[in-house]
């Protein structure tokens, strides 16, 4: 089904400003999103009529805002099509999930001599936690490579695996490139020599229909803030077992199920990982983003997006100077490149003259970057309320930008 | 040649021709930058990178007859473009001119609207490196 796109346009109102003198394009959905007015109207409600702490206040209040809390988590489950709710922990975003599972299945189940693998298109925040736990642990951290096309090499991935591989944390959707990975045979593989797999879904989340059983991923993490929600609200799914089996990663309220200063025995999943007070507000507001979403059909909105990325790729094939960085065979809406002879911040500051917001720099993928021997690329990325006419604007105002260095 | 106010003033006349396009404005600065004269490959080194910008600046001197001249460079053509204002208005004058200098083009021209607050920060961190040398060979005169 088609889906109209100016109706949705209506629904978001921070879409509907001039920016520079010009009507804003928002080409950069990769970093965030924008929200519709329902997002926004819950919030406002939250405080306005609902606020009061959850999960223990005997009161009206407590107990309206303890159901919508959970409401969130069962939507949640429905979204990644989870088990069970309690395998839902709300984070703060997928930077801390990964942090998370590094700090405290990674801290239990990593010892001297193991090892964890990653890929060369990580985002710094899939590299850094596990570059600290090799080194508190003297565990050896192993990089799957990238291809020139922006894929990762399947062959050199099973090279590496063995019984010491005990983690695999991978993208499912680069950040950088839009390139989508072959996590599956990356799942299966992994289980065979006895390794969990972790997923970052910050970009797949949105991008592609999300399933964890029909992965078996062990683990996937991924923000509300890139899904129309609201920032500083995430989801770490994992395992039952595996969830049972992680000690708790932060000590405080809510964790616990009785405290003395002898010993603390915790509380059960999800409670176990979220202690202190929550990100209430974001939290409810993030069921009016999944509704969102699943009102339009997850299945129209990628074929939508996939369209704008088919229109992009060939309109701005046509500009000279152009070139794409990460030409995988499986992407999602990330378009990447490069302005022959002009440097990435340049063209995106050009272009935020034209009113369209784009991303430059290294998408927090340094390595990766330096995988393709440059500092970084432009990124425009799409999301459901963009349109063809956008992308028109784009490759007007880019064919004017490139003529400067490319006559 | 004439004082740095009348530079400034010449600057604030051209950008005022731009008027209020934003688009024709940063084409223009970035023209500003391809006059730029060539920098010399061998200053091309790590100890003449300005710290605080986002975009790498390399800058140097020179001090010929008693007066300051400055060479630089960028990697993105919007800060070459920048340099070369500040170029403009400051090379090839006494170390005293220089930190006399009251360079009220930027703020005349509406620089901070234009290149936004990072890129100020670093066109301020340019201006203070360029004043730094100037103050340096003042004293090396007075010593």
């Amino acid at each position: 089904m088609a889906l109209d796109v100016n109706s949705i346009r209506e629904q978001f109102p921070v879409l509907h400003q001039e920016v520079n003198g010009k009507p804003l394009v928002y080409f950069d959905n990769a970093a965030t999103t924008q929200k519709p007015q329902t997002v926004i109207d819950a919030l406002n409600q939250y405080y306005a009529r609902d606020n009061s702490n959850i999960h223990r206040g005997a009161h009206t209040l407590a107990s309206r805002a303890t159901g919508y809390f959970e409401k969130t988590r069962t939507m949640v489950r429905e979204f990644i099509n989870a088990r069970e709710p309690e395998e839902v922990i709300f984070t703060k975003g997928t930077t801390e999930g990964i942090n998370l599972i590094a700090n405290t299945y990674g801290r239990k189940f990593i010892s001297k001599g193991d090892e964890i693998i990653i890929s060369a298109m990580e985002h710094h925040s899939n590299i850094v936690p596990w570059q600290m736990l090799c080194e508190e642990k003297e565990a050896t951290l192993k990089i799957i490579p990238v291809n020139p096309q922006g894929e990762i090499i399947l062959e050199e991935f099973d090279k590496m695996l063995s019984p010491r591989v005990k983690i695999i944390s991978l993208v499912h959707v680069s950040n950088a490139l839009g390139t989508v990975n072959p996590v599956e045979y990356v799942i299966e593989k992994a289980h065979q020599e006895g390794a969990k797999v972790v997923l970052d879904g910050a970009q797949s989340s949105s991008h592609l229909t999300i399933d964890v059983q029909k992965l078996d991923c062990d683990f996937f993490v991924f923000s509300a803030h890139k899904l129309y929600g609201p920032t500083g609200m995430g989801v770490m799914y994992g395992k039952r077992e595996l969830l049972e089996a992680m000690p708790p990663y932060m000590g405080g309220g809510e964790m616990i199920k009785e405290v003395t200063f002898e010993k603390t025995t915790y509380n059960d999943i999800p409670f176990k990982f979220e202690a202190g007070t929550p990100n209430i507000a974001d939290v409810i507001a993030f069921q009016e983003a999944l509704k969102f979403i699943n009102g339009l059909g997850k299945r129209n909105v990628i074929a939508h997006e996939n369209r704008l990325l088919a229109r992009a790729e060939e309109e701005l094939g046509n500009i000279k100077g152009f070139v794409p960085v990460g030409e995988a065979a499986e992407k999602v809406s990330i378009l990447s490149f490069l302005i022959k002879d002009m440097h990435p911040f340049d063209v995106g500051f050009m272009l935020d003259a034209a009113g369209i917001a784009v991303r430059t720099g290294h998408h927090c993928a340094q390595p990766l970057m330096k995988r393709f021997g440059i500092e970084g690329t432009v990124r425009a990325s799409f999301a459901v309320y963009n349109t063809e006419e956008e992308i028109v604007s784009l490759y007007r105002s880019l064919s004017k930008i490139a003529k400067i260095k490319n006559k | 040649m004439t004082d740095t106010g009348k530079v400034q003033d010449e600057i604030i006349e051209e950008f005022s021709i731009l008027g209020d396009d934003k688009e024709s404005t940063i084409y223009y600065i970035m023209e500003l930058g391809d006059q730029l004269p060539a920098f010399p490959e061998e200053e091309r080194k790590e100890e003449n990178i300005i710290k605080g910008c986002q975009s790498k600046v390399w800058l140097t001197t020179e001090f010929k007859d008693e007066k300051v001249i400055y060479l630089a460079d960028s990697n993105t053509d919007i800060t070459k473009g920048l340099i070369s204002l500040l170029i403009r208005v400051l090379s090839g004058r006494t170390p005293q001119e220089i930190i006399d200098a009251d360079l009220y083009f930027i703020d005349k021209i509406g620089m901070g609207s234009i290149i936004g607050s990072q890129r100020s920060n670093g066109l301020a961190s340019m201006i203070k490196q360029m004043k730094l040398f100037a103050l340096a060979y003042r004293s090396k005169i007075n010593a």
